[in-house]
């Protein structure tokens, strides 16, 4: 029991990961999440303002189940298989977000500066999460997958294209890490 | 069944990426400032058996549980709308702290401020959709 109510370490993690892709695979289909985000887009009727959403979103429907899954998955882990939620981060870490002004760090889940509701009416923490999301949205579409879809699946199958992604994402995510946060936390 | 089964490989996704941290915008900026092993044994672990299976069903002539032939998808060549578009993902993966995935692991959990993130994800991916003839594939 302790085991499952304590965070996780990765070499559990990381299996459960390729339990995952290997339940996927043999269902017959790939793992990728951020193929829904298109599929949401469809729904919404974007199948009429470009053709790149004029596609049978049915045949997205497991997908789409999966991503379900994965919202009661979320909600099962927080509320039954967890006692203390906050991430044990290294303490170079905790220090160098506390400099930044993110005094949460090493005492929560996530960030209360950014994901707390009594600070989502502040501007700056709106812009925040709207332009990250834009971001993973545009571009996981451009790059064609996201962590899932290249980082595990793609790599897993020795492609170099998604090597090049992997590649990528590191580009932009070391670039916002060490030259863009520490100007706009 | 077939709608169950997939239901249900969501839900140890889900359960995973909370449990693992992997959801955590913490352990993303962490991973970032390569502070501890931790994203990068989750992800090469994941890794290593992922090849191990992958190319294990691969090779064999197996069907899926459903009796459909087992995908296994060649991405298109290209570097351009790899790395530009890898790069754009990146800055927003480090940003919001959070992949796709988590995304949806996040509103589960609770936190709800994730809506923004998903709701503008969604507009990213329909503006892709829009001037994708323009960009360099």
């Amino acid at each position: 029991m302790e085991l499952l109510l304590d965070p996780w370490p990765w070499y559990i993690g990381g299996p459960m990961i390729a339990l995952v892709l290997f339940l996927l695979l043999i269902g017959g289909k790939t793992f990728g999440m951020s193929s829904n985000l298109r599929t949401l887009c469809t729904l919404c009727g974007a199948n009429k303002s470009a053709a790149f959403f004029d596609f049978d979103w049915k045949k997205q429907q497991w997908n789409l189940l999966v991503a379900l899954g994965t919202i009661i998955g979320g909600y099962l882990a927080a509320h039954f298989l967890a006692q203390d939620t906050a991430v044990a981060i290294s303490s170079q870490t905790i220090d160098k977000l506390k400099d930044l002004g993110i005094d949460s760090a090493g005492a929560a889940y996530m960030p209360t500066e950014l994901f707390d509701l009594n600070h989502l009416m502040n501007l700056k923490t709106i812009a925040i999460l709207a332009v990250g999301g834009f971001l993973i949205g545009f571009g996981t579409r451009y790059a064609g997958g996201c962590t899932s879809g290249h980082a595990i699946t793609g790599l897993s199958n020795l492609q170099l294209p998604s090597l090049i992604a992997v590649i990528g994402f590191f580009i932009g995510g070391l670039l916002m890490n060490h030259f863009i946060l520490p100007y706009i936390l | 069944m077939r709608n169950l089964y997939f239901l249900a490989v969501g839900i140890l996704f889900g359960i995973t990426m909370f449990k693992s941290e992997a959801a955590s915008w913490f352990r993303i900026y962490e991973m970032f400032q390569f502070d501890a092993f931790h994203m990068y044994g989750i992800i090469g672990s994941a890794l290593v058996l992922g090849v191990v299976f992958t190319q294990i069903l691969k090779r064999g002539k197996y069907a899926s549980i459903f009796g459909s032939p087992l995908q296994f998808e060649d991405k298109n060549k290209s570097i351009a709308r790899y790395l530009i578009g890898g790069s754009i993902f990146g800055l927003g993966w480090a940003l919001a702290g959070a992949c796709p995935g988590p995304l949806f692991t996040l509103l589960g959990a609770g936190f709800l401020p994730i809506l923004v993130v998903i709701i503008a994800a969604t507009f990213g991916t329909f503006v892709y959709g829009l001037i994708q003839d323009k960009l360099p594939h």
